[in-house]
């Protein structure tokens, strides 16, 4: 299908037009490209949904050319769809598209505006490469081509030298992932001959063994690649600092697509993974761990957007978990969910901040649920779906996995299951403070004035429109992606039968329990807040777990001030090396300086050492 | 026939350009970059009209001193097609970098500009050992004159070092070379400095071991490879954009081209059972390199020590012993050569606005010349390695061919990949990124003449990373002749 390419091919050429212009053209103009190529990818891609569906013959490949042959070696420019990526492109063009929409509006004010749009479009052509790559090295084309973006991105303003440093942080953790990931493809074409994935996966299943040690190893180094991405336990520490970000940036990459890449990954070479038993648990056990932290986390940030970070961090966790538990289908839909509520709530959170004069500190806020009803609207959906309450779209999914991994097979399933209930019931708490803090009780400082004419304005069309369709998915997206996502893997039977038991029960009634505690702690005066915060055990946790865990701690004093220290010292930056030479150049000259004092100058010294020479001779031939 | 000439109108042109700028201080300018478009689109023409059955553009054989059996032996097979390409191509860029930037003598200048090309056109293509001792020594002299004349404040310390370390490892070269000619004349009872004549000769493997070392040592020197590569940062710091540009550019390519080229074919056992030295200072290179990259507070030498990590590269992919790590070695040769030579190029654009290599006097350049920022941000790009440009295909290869011999050394090769990201960042928000330095002035952005080299630079980046087939497909005949 030769259409494919024009999927990609959409965004690049957005990009490239505002790159060679430079920033000369005019802003609705940029606007129009920069949302718009985004726009017409997303139709297409409804084209090609709806050919894939319509026809028995997918998966579907393009037309391909040639990259590179070397001997065996041979990889091609060929795109590969079918249902898996054609819910990511799905998310990436349909999604992406409602947040360059947005941002028309919210970057309206900012300079670097064609520039904005241009890293943008960069990105959403580099995620398309890599969920519609049909060999591995055109996914980490695509993979390092997002990592580049996000690094453009978070650090998009760039005369603060903080952001610049998230930046950095943020491509440099991921590339220690990606390290991992490119080791593994060494391994993969070792074993295989092939970097296709189709060819791969075939081989999987023909030639590997459940105990094959090799396959482990692949998974695992896979496993590594996909954590850094996606920013799971232990390389999860730059997500929060790329909120640094503008916030559609924040919504669309750190939130939507680029870091859910990982579990795309581990989707896409599932037939590794269900060979080995080692790896499908450190997925679940990876994804757990994560979760677990990240809500803990969430608990405590006062930075609203850093609450968001460690929500999608946690969210991201889940989608691991259920790929680890072997409940495939169930984390894609999550997914895909997680996609539509979690970029509504970032975008909401936006116009918010925006609205405060960019200030992100919730304790600033309140009250702002009358002056900013829209915002608040689009919160309170987004909110309603991450805390899966039943009906939302979040509640379809997470409930698909939170049952699945009660019935998983595994040893730890009631353990597995005990933590994932448990981080639920925490994604409602910080939830609930959330919004209390930002949308109740007493406003805490003075908004900006909002004007009718600035095109950021929440109530303008630009604001609104993307808002109304990302609830409408939040909601829905849950009954009409339902029947899409259910079988993607082949495994469904989770959702076919009604559960009325007890664990059923449990799992609906979780999020309503963390609402009512969460009402109680954070809004209601029943229980004093500052008794709770007062004492020591208190302030020690929530400062444990407002640094994350101290992971950012170990990092710092471990890795990187040692070797910024080791750099900075004089010795190694004059290079140790050169040291040796200098010692020739040294000794060289000593000599020159012990021989030329020989040479004086004076007639008398000359004869003097001539008539000693002589006797030295003399002697010398008399002794002998 | 073409490549004596093409020689002799570098030296011709040389000397013209010299001579020239009696009548005017641009002419020689003029008179060089015209001979440098000119020739780069003579190797196009050699280029699109293919090889011949032989596989060769071009091929001249000629007695020379017939007393020692030495001949005018010129061939141009598709590897050195290529660096003769990125050599008369780099030649445009060096000219257009400098032109504004010398003082004094502009004649001169370009006379050993050109000189310097002349000879490395000369060792890309030589195959008759004295032959190519000769170009290797007549692209030394001047370029030992462009850093000692147009050099910066440390001039004298650098172009002597460089002289020094290039000429005691070119005289262990010379050595091995007359060894290695003597012991075949006794073995065979004919003197000859042919390239295949020796290739084929019958040497014992202790003394094909010592002769191998001769001509590693001189080409690793040239790489340069940790521990023989500190003539490397200084003589780039102190040399004139020009220069920097033909060092990092081409240069540096002569030693890798010579290991490929003599050490692996003619020594080949002995090179095989070397395979671990040669890979291991190549993941020492690399990791040294990048990490003394980060340490760097001068722009320049930063991209400087970032050469040596992606020198370290080639010696992975060419000890690998496979065609993947062959081809990614020669790869990265002419996509390091682009992207270094942009490097050096910002430098020095940088150099002559600022009057400062010092990134600590630099920050939040990006505002004053968003173009300069944006292209600095380009080739940084391509250097760490960024799929879709030349330089990743390169490494890439190199990697995934060196993992099937050893997993361990391309293991710590591709932490380099880390490195490469912390040093490239680095240097972009210490210098065009972070709070705008009041103490600046105000510095004019990149125009038309300095723009448009660096878009070439860019195609051509582009080009090598998304088509690198046009090139693979090359050198591929040829590989079977390098690896065995």
């Amino acid at each position: 299908m030769h259409l494919l390419w024009a999927i990609p091919a959409l965004p690049l050429a957005g990009f490239l037009i505002l790159l060679l212009t430079e920033g000369r053209l005019p802003r609705s103009v940029v606007s129009s490209i920069g949302a718009g190529s985004v726009g017409l990818a997303a139709l297409l891609t409804g084209y090609v949904a709806w050919q894939v569906m319509s026809s028995d013959s997918a998966p579907f490949t393009s037309s391909s050319w040639t990259w590179m042959i070397v001997g065996e070696f041979n990889v091609s420019f060929r795109l590969f769809v079918d249902e898996l990526s054609l819910v990511m492109v799905g998310v990436i063009t349909g999604v992406g598209f409602l947040i360059h929409w947005y941002a028309t509006g919210y970057m309206s004010e900012e300079e670097g505006y064609s520039r904005f749009f241009c890293y943008m479009n960069l990105f959403v052509f580099a995620m398309l490469m890599l969920v519609m790559g049909d060999n591995l090295l055109l996914l980490f084309l695509g993979w390092e081509g997002v990592g580049l973006c996000s690094y453009l991105l978070i650090g998009f303003f760039h005369k603060v030298p903080e952001f610049g440093y998230a930046a950095r942080k943020a491509f440099v953790v991921t590339r220690v992932g990606d390290t991992f990931l490119i080791i593994a493809l060494f391994l993969l074409f070792h074993q295989v001959g092939s970097l296709e994935i189709q060819q791969g996966l075939i081989f999987a299943r023909e030639n590997m063994s459940d105990a094959s040690m090799m396959n482990t190893i692949i998974c695992l180094l896979l496993l590594g690649g996909a954590v850094g991405k996606s920013a799971q336990v232990p390389l999860q520490t730059w997500l929060p600092d790329a909120m640094a970000g503008p916030t559609p940036v924040s919504a669309l990459i750190h939130a939507a697509t680029m870091v859910t890449a990982g579990v795309y990954l581990i989707a896409r070479m599932q037939d590794y993974f269900m060979l080995s038993q080692t790896a499908m648990l450190c997925v679940a056990a990876v994804g757990l761990v994560t979760l677990f932290i990240a809500s803990f986390t969430a608990l405590v940030q006062s930075d609203i957007k850093r609450v968001l970070a460690y929500s999608t961090m946690s969210q991201i966790g889940y989608m691991f978990f259920a790929l680890g538990v072997g409940a495939w289908s169930a984390g894609l839909f999550h997914l895909m969910t997680h996609a539509f509520f979690k970029a509504l709530l970032f975008l909401a959170s936006g116009s918010v901040i925006l609205a405060m004069h960019h200030e992100q500190n919730m304790f600033k806020m309140g009250g702002l649920w009358k002056k900013l009803p829209i915002p608040f609207i689009a919160m309170l959906v987004g909110s309603a779906a991450l805390v899966a309450l039943p009906l939302t779209s979040g509640f379809f999914s997470k409930d698909a996995i939170l049952l699945k991994a009660w019935k998983s097979d595994s040893e730890f399933a009631t353990l597995f299951w005990v933590v994932a209930v448990i981080a639920a019931f925490l994604t409602s708490l910080y939830t609930v403070r959330m919004m209390v803090l930002t949308f109740f009780g007493k406003p805490q400082s003075e908004m900006h004035e909002l004007k009718k004419e600035s095109l950021w304005h929440p109530n303008r069309i630009r604001t609104v429109v993307p808002f109304g369709l990302l609830a409408v998915l939040s909601i829905a997206g849950g009954w009409m992606g339902f029947e899409f996502t259910s079988d993607l893997f082949g495994d469904k039977g989770v959702h076919a039968e009604l559960h009325f038991d007890l664990i059923a029960f449990l799992t609906l009634g979780i999020p309503f329990a963390g609402i009512v505690v969460g009402y109680f702690v954070f809004a209601s005066d029943l229980i004093d807040r500052r008794n709770l915060i007062k004492n020591k055990m208190s302030e020690l946790l929530s400062k444990f777990w407002g640094n994350g865990w101290g992971f950012d701690w170990v990092y710092d004093t471990f890795v990187v001030k040692p070797f910024r220290f080791i750099a900075q010292t004089r010795l190694n930056r004059n290079d140790v090396v050169d040291l040796f030479f200098n010692l020739i150049k040294f000794l060289a000259n000593l000599f020159h300086h012990i021989l030329s004092m020989f040479q004086t100058g004076h007639v008398r010294w000359y004869a003097f050492t001539m008539l000693g020479g002589l006797l030295l001779v003399l002697l010398a031939v008399v002794w002998v | 026939m073409n490549v004596l000439v093409l020689i002799l109108l570098l030296l011709g042109a040389g000397v013209v350009a010299w001579f020239s700028e009696r009548v005017s201080t641009k002419l020689p300018n003029w008179i060089a970059l015209i001979t440098f478009v000119a020739t780069t689109l003579w190797v196009l023409v050699i280029w699109f009209n293919g090889p011949d059955a032989a596989g060769l553009y071009a091929s001249l054989r000629h007695e020379w001193i017939p007393r020692f059996g030495i001949e005018l032996h010129l061939r141009v097979d598709a590897l050195s097609l290529m660096l003769i390409g990125l050599t008369t191509f780099l030649g445009i860029i060096a000219v257009v970098s400098s032109w504004t930037e010398t003082k004094t003598r502009h004649g001169f200048f370009q006379f050993n500009i050109l000189w310097v090309m002349a000879g490395v056109v000369g060792v890309f293509s030589a195959f008759d050992l004295f032959l190519f001792f000769f170009f290797w020594e007549v692209m030394l002299i001047p370029m030992y004159f462009l850093i000692a004349i147009w050099g910066h404040e440390d001039k004298e310390y650098a172009s002597m070092k460089f002289f020094l370390f290039t000429q005691i490892s070119g005289l262990l070269m010379l050595v091995a070379i007359v060894a290695l000619v003597w012991i075949n004349y006794n073995i065979s009872g004919t003197l000859t400095f042919d390239y295949f004549e020796l290739k084929n000769a019958n040497l014992d493997s202790a003394t094909a071991r010592l002769l191998m070392l001769g001509f590693f040592i001189a080409f690793i020197t040239k790489l340069p490879s940790v521990p023989v590569h500190t003539w490397l940062p200084d003589a780039h710091t102190q040399a004139p954009t020009a220069g920097s540009v033909i060092l990092a550019g081409i240069l540096l390519k002569t030693g890798a081209y010579g290991i490929i080229r003599f050490v692996v074919p003619m020594f080949n056992e002995a090179s095989q059972e070397f395979w671990i030295w040669g890979m291991s200072l190549g993941v020492v290179s690399i990791l040294y390199g990048g990490y003394l990259a980060y340490s760097q507070t001068d722009f320049k030498r930063l991209v400087a020590y970032s050469s040596i990590a992606h020198m370290g590269f080639i010696l992975v992919g060419v000890y690998s012993f496979s065609k993947l790590g062959t081809q990614g070695a020669i790869i990265t040769m002419i996509a390091h050569g682009f992207s270094t030579a942009a490097l050096f190029m910002m430098a020095g654009a940088l150099q002559e606005r600022l009057h400062t290599r010092e990134m600590s006097k630099m920050g939040g350049l990006w505002v004053r010349a968003p173009r300069m920022g944006a292209v600095t941000m380009f080739f940084v790009v391509a250097s760490v390695g960024m799929p879709g440009l030349g330089n990743f295909i390169g490494e890439f290869l190199v990697l995934i061919g060196a993992f099937q011999k050893s997993v361990v050394l391309t293991v710590f090769a591709a932490i380099g990949i880390v490195v490469a990201a912390v040093y490239g960042l680095s240097l972009m928000q210490r210098s065009f990124q972070g709070v705008p330095n009041p103490d600046v002035p105000k510095m004019h952005d990149f125009a038309f003449r300095e723009m448009s080299v660096m878009v070439l630079l860019m195609i051509a980046l582009v080009w090598v990373g998304i088509y690198p087939q046009s090139l693979l497909q090359m050198t591929a005949p040829l590989l079977p002749g390098l690896l065995d």
